[in-house]
């Protein structure tokens, strides 16, 4: 039993920790939010440098060939910067569809453009009448030819304005919410026949909606296999929710951290509120809800890497449960911090309400606590 | 980071589930568990023995006092084993807490005399701590040792002394001298139970049972022998015990028995037609408690891996202490709830299952003692103020 960071880890670990501390403060933040794109392209190349949107694509790919666990690392000292370069939309989401879809030329074409930084990526699965039901989707693929043809829209694509490539998921036979009958479709943005709205997320994040007119799109371009995109989504989701609970994590401790320290210097009734019980004992709540995340963290990763597990129930369980212990984690602490601030936990000058405004964006992504609570009610109870 | 289990640790977890399937007595555990009063102290007793024979009776003893020299895995094997099968953990005041004082503290005659009666359960010890006006404020304690040639005059009352009633020997924190800092003056005496000047009064608690007791002490002769370190140290060892054994203080496999059980008896339990585990809202209320409890487990796991990398234990004891009486606390609620009216009877002659289920008097019996885990050990109030010391620095 071990939950020791490799060598290679705690380098990594040290590596990012270093750019948030030198270049991603809260100022050089907000300079970034304020750009026409939303995040910064010199930043991004910084990413690429250091192999960052590397590690977890194979080494064939020119990649690092790590795991989600090195993937965590990373975004657990991203989230104490509260940095918004689309790591996840074009490294997990898109880059991960990508590599778990078995299209050799795609991948060969792309990934070591995602690797060297020159290419974004989005994915777009979410319908404005879907909300957690990603097989709910009533954008079209229309089989003709060699092609398939794309008609529908797309809601909240993160990152899908600075995207050069997009993966899509369309209904491609079946009902609109029946999980067959799914294909994921990977094209390049400037396809034509694609209308992009681009706007910024209450978290800083970019997202797009996109309207998709008549877009031809070659079947080659089918990532996994027609009608199974159910599949090879469920494939990729756990990988966007342990690596968004590392980043949640991280944000959760800079505010403990954050929070303590102003509570030791602000002074009321002639002395630090640090030294008020009342408020001690909420903190000492907000620690130990920041190390059982952690825990379920680390648990998550165990059940995912243990790919063997001769239960494979319990590996789901194992992610849900780790998913609804974040997100509930997430919105105490967060909450909490805006509470033990008082006023200036209200001011958009504060870092402190940010923080809070990423984690709840962070709770929402592939599912509240409720869903996925919901999902592990179903794989724990309903079978007795 | 890994929590694989070796081809070893496969091979010592299948030791385990036989040892237990064949060694434990199921049936003959149900009846007497229920039963504090009666049956108790010669069940678990007999059981203990087995685990003795075997070897695994102090897992976290060092093998030359005669533990079982696991590793942190074996140790979390057998736990989840234990927890798995509804198997009660070893009565504490022995192996947990007055042995690791004696083998860390004690000269060569007491650790001869005393650990290997402990191993053997062949002494039942229980704990004289809390006194009528030291409860949390433990060093406010004032029953008093006196020295006089060589024998310690002790005079005081004990109480909330779980299972008093079967013990043969109390170790005590007594007053030795009144010094400016309460916790110095203190010192660890071991008392035999049968010295005259000692007695004990029930004390019912509102499970209706007799677990708890006052401990008087009038004039009681404790010879020098018998004393612990040296005199007016007591405070430390006594400290050093509480972060001593923290493997199990979450009492996870506990916790994850009693689920067990609880999601069984809502399959039992029908509303409507419908069993109750069925119901989201109660699905709802289950899984608030799994989700944490299956954190829990692995904030157990990381505090034993570091301690087995010679990490010393700080607050964390605290911590595991708060969030392991939080969960079960939360079942016992749980499980009342789900026994609706029938909770709600004292012990009847009736019929088995004429009023509700089996298990409806014992969820009361749990729910009712169950309030009494926030309370000992340090109320959880006070190991919030132990964490905002060590962890926050505030």
């Amino acid at each position: 039993m071990n939950f020791k960071l490799s060598e290679e880890q705690s380098m990594l670990k040290e590596s990012v920790s270093r750019f948030v501390r030198e270049r991603y403060d809260f100022d050089m933040r907000k300079e970034v939010i304020k750009t026409a794109g939303g995040y910064s392209p010199d930043y991004w190349s910084t990413f690429a440098e250091l192999g960052w949107l590397s590690i977890p694509f194979a080494e064939k790919y020119g990649g690092f060939g790590g795991t989600i666990e090195d993937v965590a690392v990373v975004m657990e000292e991203m989230g104490k910067g509260i940095v918004v370069e689309p790591y996840i939309p074009t490294v997990l989401m898109l880059g991960q569809l990508l590599s778990l879809s078995r299209n050799d030329p795609l991948k060969e074409k792309y990934i070591p453009k995602i690797i060297d930084g020159s290419c974004l990526g989005a994915f777009a699965f979410l319908e404005r009448q879907a909300r957690y039901q990603f097989t709910d989707i009533r954008t079209t693929g229309t089989q003709q030819g060699g092609h398939f043809i794309v008609n529908g829209e797309k809601a909240v694509v993160f990152n899908g304005g600075n995207a050069d490539v997009i993966a899509i998921t369309v209904r491609s036979s079946g009902e609109q919410c029946d999980r067959h009958g799914v294909t994921v479709l990977f094209l390049e943005s400037d396809t034509p026949g694609i209308e992009i709205t681009s706007y910024q997320m209450m978290d800083g994040q970019m997202a797009a909606n996109m309207v998709f007119k008549d877009v031809l799109v070659p079947h080659n371009n089918v990532l996994g296999t027609v009608n199974s995109g159910t599949e090879l989504v469920e494939a990729m989701i756990p990988l966007v929710l342990l690596a968004s609970s590392a980043e949640a994590l991280g944000i959760m401790t800079s505010l403990n951290d954050l929070t303590v320290n102003y509570a030791k210097t602000r002074n009321q009734f002639g002395a630090p509120i640090s030294s008020f019980q009342a408020l001690q004992h909420r903190m000492v709540d907000n620690f130990m809800a920041v190390e059982q995340s952690r825990s379920m963290l680390y648990r998550g990763l165990c059940a995912y890497a243990d790919e063997g597990a001769e239960d494979q129930n319990e590996r789901l369980r194992s992610l849900h449960a780790m998913k609804v212990v974040v997100a509930k984690s997430a919105k105490r602490v967060g909450e909490e911090a805006v509470q033990i601030h008082g006023g200036m936990g209200m001011t958009d000058d504060l870092n402190i309400g940010h923080y809070l405004k990423r984690l709840i964006s962070i709770a929402t992504l592939f599912g509240d606590a409720d869903f996925h609570q919901k999902r592990f009610n179903e794989l724990s109870y309903s079978t007795i | 980071m890994d929590v694989n289990f070796t081809q070893e640790d496969l091979a010592f977890r299948d030791e385990v589930r036989t040892f237990f399937e064949e060694e434990y007595d199921f049936d003959l555990a149900k009846q007497l568990f229920n039963d504090r009063a009666g049956n108790y102290k010669s069940a678990i007793v007999a059981w203990q023995k087995k685990l003795h024979k075997k070897g695994w009776i102090a897992p976290g003893w060092p093998i030359e006092f005669g533990g079982s020299g696991w590793t942190v895995t074996q140790r979390y094997i057998f736990e989840c084993e234990r927890g798995r099968l509804g198997i009660p953990d070893a009565v504490p005041f022995g192996l947990k807490m007055v042995g690791p004082v004696i083998y860390t503290f004690g000269n060569e005659q007491q650790k001869e005399r005393f650990l290997p009666r402990i191993l053997r359960s062949d002494d039942w010890w229980c704990q004289g701590y809390s006194e009528p006006s030291a409860g949390s404020d433990l060093a406010s304690l004032q029953t008093s040792a006196e020295l006089v040639g060589d024998e310690y005059i002790v005079n005081g009352q004990k109480v909330w002394t779980t299972f008093a009633q079967f013990a043969d020997w109390i170790f005590c924190l007594v007053r030795t001298s009144k010094e400016i800092r309460k916790q110095q003056g203190i010192s660890f005496l071991l008392i035999d139970m049968k010295s005259p000047g000692v007695s004990i009064k029930p004390i019912i608690t509102i499970d209706g049972k007799h677990s708890l007791n006052e401990v008087l002490f009038e004039d009681v002769k404790v010879p020098v022998e018998n004393l612990i370190g040296e005199q007016d140290q007591g405070w430390t060892y006594a400290k050093a015990l509480l972060i001593h054994e923290r493997a199990g203080i979450a009492e996870v496999a506990d916790s994850r028995s009693s689920l067990n059980a609880l999601k069984a008896q809502a399959a039992d339990e029908i509303c409507g037609g419908t069993a109750i585990i069925e119901d989201p809202v109660f699905q709802m209320r289950l899984s608030d408690i799994e989700t944490e409890l299956m954190a829990l487990e692995y904030t157990e796991l990381r505090v034993l891996a570091s301690m087995a990398e010679g990490g010393m234990p700080g607050p964390e004891s605290s911590f595991l202490k708060i969030k392991g009486t939080e969960i079960r606390q939360a079942i016992s609620e749980l499980a009342l709830q789900l026994v609706a009216y029938y909770g709600g009877a004292l012990d009847t002659n009736l019929e088995p299952g004429v009023l509700g289920h089996d298990f409806a008097s014992q969820a009361r019996v749990n729910y009712m003692y169950g309030r009494a885990a926030s309370i000992y050990g340090g109320s959880n109030e006070v190991q919030r103020n132990v964490i905002a010391k060590m962890v926050l620095g505030v």
